[in-house]
């Protein structure tokens, strides 16, 4: 097998966009995923967006049992997996179901024709067959008995039925790499890797995958074929990476840079559950992780860990941080260094657990009893979430506070080239232990603070081990300075004040907004988390057809940048795209009395850039 | 932390003013920890006493340790946090029948079936305290309260038998009354590597007076206090004249000595692997109003928690090398861009 990626006489494309569908059990996640590391490695820009069902094992064959994976790839940079896929591998009738009416008019079906048959038909609502009934024509349907020549292929191999089967979808990836020219090794070496130890896979694997790339040819596909040249990326070492890993290796730097073991309190939910996996795994790293009986369990166990001076981690979703909210709050109280992790998903309630939603905002702003204020920081791509990490990590050893870390299943799951950043480049996080004391009583003896504070307003961390620092911390409000208990009415209302501006300081220490897009236009879109890519997108289309918009997109939630009250007031209109009923917009509003719009999707799904290309063009078109 | 400085009660107390009701149990409680742990051979930099809410959960504030008083049922999940965090720390965790055993009672059995290292001291005043006595989950069934004008229907725990269900390696009893008894049991629970749950009979004398009288005052002791003795065979009675049998079913059934024979009498052995024994004697009685053993139910070895956790570390650290920032971020493919 050649590397068709050098043959000069396929056409180039620009951009494509694939979607992989097919039943949970079809493998068109690692199908995605492959297809995904094949094109990073040959130097390709992209974005993924893996959709998978809640359950583990829906009933076979049906829509609810569908999983998708969608990749956009590309020689020019991209920020989304694209607005509609121009190629669908179906799998199964009910994937076909599914996806049909995200492809794009005249676009390309690849289906699996064996899984056309009577009871899979049935069980994705199809009457007719849509093969033959006519209701493809506008499409270029391409249909192959994949099980069938995967079986073929596997005939000799002394593999089992199953397993034979059970390979069809490297007959896809095969194809697929086949048509855009996919270099083939990096597949290859991994299903050996992968496999290992598993001699009857691995060749059924590859003779699916090499029977699916001839195929191409054979069955004279030729037209089909196109190659998307590299990117022009930035030089420098690239890996492909999700937001999850980002964000768990993110974590990792931020112990390293200042010098604490992390300690990691967690309970399994979907779609944070990956970053516990990952950080169990680096335990070489002095990361202790630990498994909780319950979220609650798990915030207090990283409270309890950072007033023993450890770097204090909770990893969760939205229900669990209803659930922490609680000791959230006494974390504020005691001014303990804490970064609390919401992979957002949609909600409320269990909603759409698989799903991508941005709905957590006012619960990470306000939703404590009290006055509790908190610092909150929100990635915005997948390989953002490692700066993001470290961000969160270095406000709340800082500073002294529980930190809000907000993401979403998008970015958790979605992957991108990342360029990976030099390790002596990163910032240092300056953590110094009290060891001495900071005062002296009315005799004259020295005495320890523990609520004294620097000119940040910051007080001091003293840890158990501490020679004569011993101090008690506790939820009852305390005095000012000893940290004593006090139910003095003018005390809290000074501490109450204090805890407030201690927050409101920090945004001396976050940059500044800048403006991206066209910051002389009268239109300002202001975005938060995952949007980011959807509205780069939308906004250098708009550009690109003479509408200039200016973006501002806001990572540090709580404070706001400084300047953001002042840019905002530039602007005549201010539109703010979000994936849900519009929180941020009323932040923005009631902060800085703007009329700012909202732009909204609650779906389950990012936005499109050609959505908020629509959307926005529409509130401009308003006058 | 051994060769701690000698100290005496004065430099475990802070000079915050005690706020318990005059003539309440916590007050005893208290006493015998700030005498006792003078002999214990620590550091108070290195003790933290931790606690969720409630009258009892006010102790971390009066010990010149470091402490936290954290919320409502939680403290086994401080508690653990921070004993994983630092091994080289003894923690104490102080709470109520409610606070460890309503709220909180997940947290507890969690923390007990872990092991973890930390030395938990629940005060059983068979009440809700600081929130003015309504019945909380040890009280007895019949029990009138604010919240129970016709009697508590609630079935309550018995805190040793739901230890001892919970694979806790060491379980004990004791009550306010005695400080000699208490000392010597925290001691025992001190000493235990692991998590140790201690459950201390305390008299809230406001809301539940007088609760534990049939058992704890002076003069009904010899009557209905089980002293239980590792090595012994269980004897109690005014003449020591009463002894505890297991039956053929496996129940703990208290006899006339005359009648069976010293020979019949169980052997109390602390650190019998299977807490079959150790769990029917917990049994013995219902509520505090017959004859109720006191002391160690049962004080095994198991791996610990922070132990387990901490040499996983170190395996790691010693098959893959001290963690590697560079290379972590290169462990999946990489390709370069020129
Ligand atoms: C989340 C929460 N719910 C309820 C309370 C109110 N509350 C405080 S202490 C307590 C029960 C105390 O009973 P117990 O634990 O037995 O302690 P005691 O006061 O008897 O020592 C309750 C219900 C609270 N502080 N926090
Ligand atoms: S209410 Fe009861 S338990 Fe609480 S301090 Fe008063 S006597 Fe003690
Ligand atoms: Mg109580």
């Amino acid at each position: 097998m050649t590397d068709v990626a050098e043959s000069p006489a396929v056409p180039e494309v620009e951009r494509v966009v694939i979607r992989f569908a097919g039943d949970s059990g079809d493998g068109m996640q690692l199908t995605g995923d492959r297809f995904t590391s094949a094109s990073a490695l040959f130097g390709n820009d992209l974005a993924t967006l893996p959709e998978f069902p809640a359950e583990i094992r829906a009933p076979q064959g049906t829509l609810a049992g569908v999983s998708a994976f969608q990749v956009q790839i590309s020689s020019e940079r991209v920020s989304t997996p694209g607005d509609e896929p121009t190629v669908l591998v179906a799998m199964n009738p009910a994937a076909l179901k599914a996806d049909l009416n995200r492809l794009a008019g005249g676009g390309t079906v690849i289906v699996n024709e064996d899984a056309f048959e009577e009871r899979n038909l049935e069980k994705a609502g199809y009457v007719d067959n849509p093969l033959e009934d006519g209701s493809l024509d506008g499409y270029t349907v391409i249909p192959i008995p994949m099980t069938k020549l995967t079986q073929e292929v596997c005939a000799d191999l002394d593999v089992k039925p199953r397993v034979a089967e059970r390979s069809k979808n490297f007959f896809a990836l095969g194809l697929v790499s086949w048509m855009y020219t996919r270099p083939t090794e990096p597949t290859l070496d991994w299903v050996r890797q992968k496999f290992k130890g598993k001699e009857k896979v691995i060749a059924a694997n590859i003779a699916a995958f090499k029977a699916g790339h001839a195929y191409g040819e054979t069955a004279e596909l030729g037209s089909h074929m196109v190659s998307i040249a590299p990117a022009d990326l930035e030089p420098g070492t690239y890996t492909n990476i999700n937001g999850n890993t980002a964000l768990s290796w993110g974590l990792v730097a931020a112990s390293q840079q200042s010098g604490l073991p992390m300690f990691l309190g967690s309970y399994p939910i979907t779609p944070a559950s990956d970053i516990l996996h990952e950080l169990a795994k680096h335990k070489n790293f002095g990361v202790r992780t630990f498994q909780a009986e319950d979220e609650i369990a798990a915030v207090c166990s990283a409270i309890g860990a950072s007033y023993g001076g450890h770097l204090a981690v909770t990893t969760t979703s939205g229900p669990g941080v209803a659930l922490k909210g609680e000791a959230i709050g006494l974390a504020v109280i005691l001014e303990l260094p804490l970064v609390i992790v919401d992979i957002q998903r949609g909600g409320p309630s269990t909603g759409l657990p698989t799903k991508t939603e941005a709905s957590d905002l006012l619960m990470a702003m306000y939703g404590r009893h009290g006055e509790s204020p908190m610092p909150v920081v929100a990635a915005y791509s997948p390989s953002q979430c490692f700066d993001a990490a470290i961000e969160a990590a270095r406000i709340a050893l800082t500073y002294m506070t529980p930190v809000m870390l907000l993401s979403d299943g998008y970015l958790a799951n979605g992957s991108e080239p990342w360029k990976l950043p030099d390790v002596e480049s990163l910032p240092d996080i300056d953590v110094t232990f009290a060891t001495s004391h900071n005062a002296t009583n009315d005799d004259g003896e020295p005495i320890f603070l523990p609520f004294e504070r620097d000119e940040n307003l910051v007080r001091p961390w003293a840890v158990p081990g501490a020679d004569g620092l011993m101090h008690r911390v506790g939820g009852l409000e305390k005095a000012d300075k000893t940290g004593n208990v006090s139910y003095d009415p003018e005390n809290h209302a000074l501490m109450t004040e204090l805890r407030q501006k201690r927050i409101e300081i920090i945004a001396n220490d976050i940059p500044p907004v800048e403006v991206t897009g066209d910051p002389d236009a009268s239109t300002v879109v202001v975005g938060w988390g995952s949007t980011w890519g959807a509205i780069s997108g939308a906004i250098r289309r708009l550009g690109q057809a003479g509408t200039g918009v200016a973006h501002v997109h806001l990572t540090h939630l709580n404070p706001f940048p400084p300047n953001l009250g002042e840019v905002l007031a530039k602007y005549d209109k201010v539109l703010v795209p979000e994936l849900n009923m519009g929180q941020l917009v009323k932040l923005l509003r009631a902060e800085f009395l703007v009329d700012a719009k909202g732009i909204n999707k609650v779906m389950g799904q990012p936005f499109t850039a050609a959505e908020l290309e629509r959307e926005i063009l529409a509130h401009i078109g308003e006058g | 932390m051994a060769n701690a400085p000698v100290t005496t009660k004065k430099d475990w107390a802070t000079d915050q003013e005690v706020r318990w009701c005059p003539g309440c149990g916590d007050y005893s409680i208290l006493t015998a920890v700030q005498l006792m742990m003078p002999e214990l051979d620590v550091r108070r930099e290195d003790t933290v006493f931790i606690s969720g809410i409630g009258c009892a959960a006010r102790f971390p504030y009066y010990m010149n340790t470091y402490g936290m008083h954290s919320i409502h049922g939680r403290s086994p999940a401080f508690s653990t946090g921070l004993a994983m965090a630092r091994p080289d720390l003894d923690v104490w965790v102080i709470g109520g029948d409610g606070d460890m055993l309503s709220i909180g009672g997940n947290h507890l059995i969690h923390a007990l079936r872990r092991n973890v290292n930390v030395n938990i001291l629940l005060f059983n005043n068979m009440i809700y305290g600081l929130t003015k006595g309504q019945y909380s989950p040890t009280s007895e069934v019949g029990k009138v309260t604010k919240s129970s004008p016709y009697g508590s229907i609630d079935q309550p725990f018995n805190a040793v038998s739901l230890a001892l269900g919970a694979e806790a390696s060491f379980v004990a009893r004791t009550h306010d009354m005695d400080r000699k008894h208490m000392q010597e049991t925290f001691k025992r629970a001190h000493a235990h590597k692991g998590a140790s749950l201690v459950e201390v009979y305390q008299n809230c004398n406001v809301f539940n007076d007088g609760q534990f009288d049939t058992i704890t005052k002076r003069a009904n002791r010899p009557a209905n206090l089980i002293d239980l003795i590792h090595g012994e065979p269980i004897r109690f009675g005014v003449d020591n004249e009463r002894g505890v049998i297991i039956d053929s079913s496996g129940n703990a059934v208290i006899v006339d000595v005359a009648d069976v024979g010293e020979d019949a009498l169980v052997v109390h052995d602390e650190y019998r692997e299977d807490p079959a024994v150790s769990f029917a004697l917990s049994r013995i009685a219902a509520n505090p109003y017959s004859p109720t053993p006191m002391g160690v139910f049962r004080s095994v070895d198991r791996i610990e928690y922070a132990a387990g956790a901490t040499s996983q570390l170190a395996a790691a650290q010693e098959a893959k090398g001290p963690g590697d920032l560079h290379a972590l971020l290169r462990s999946n493919p990489t390709w370069e861009v020129d």
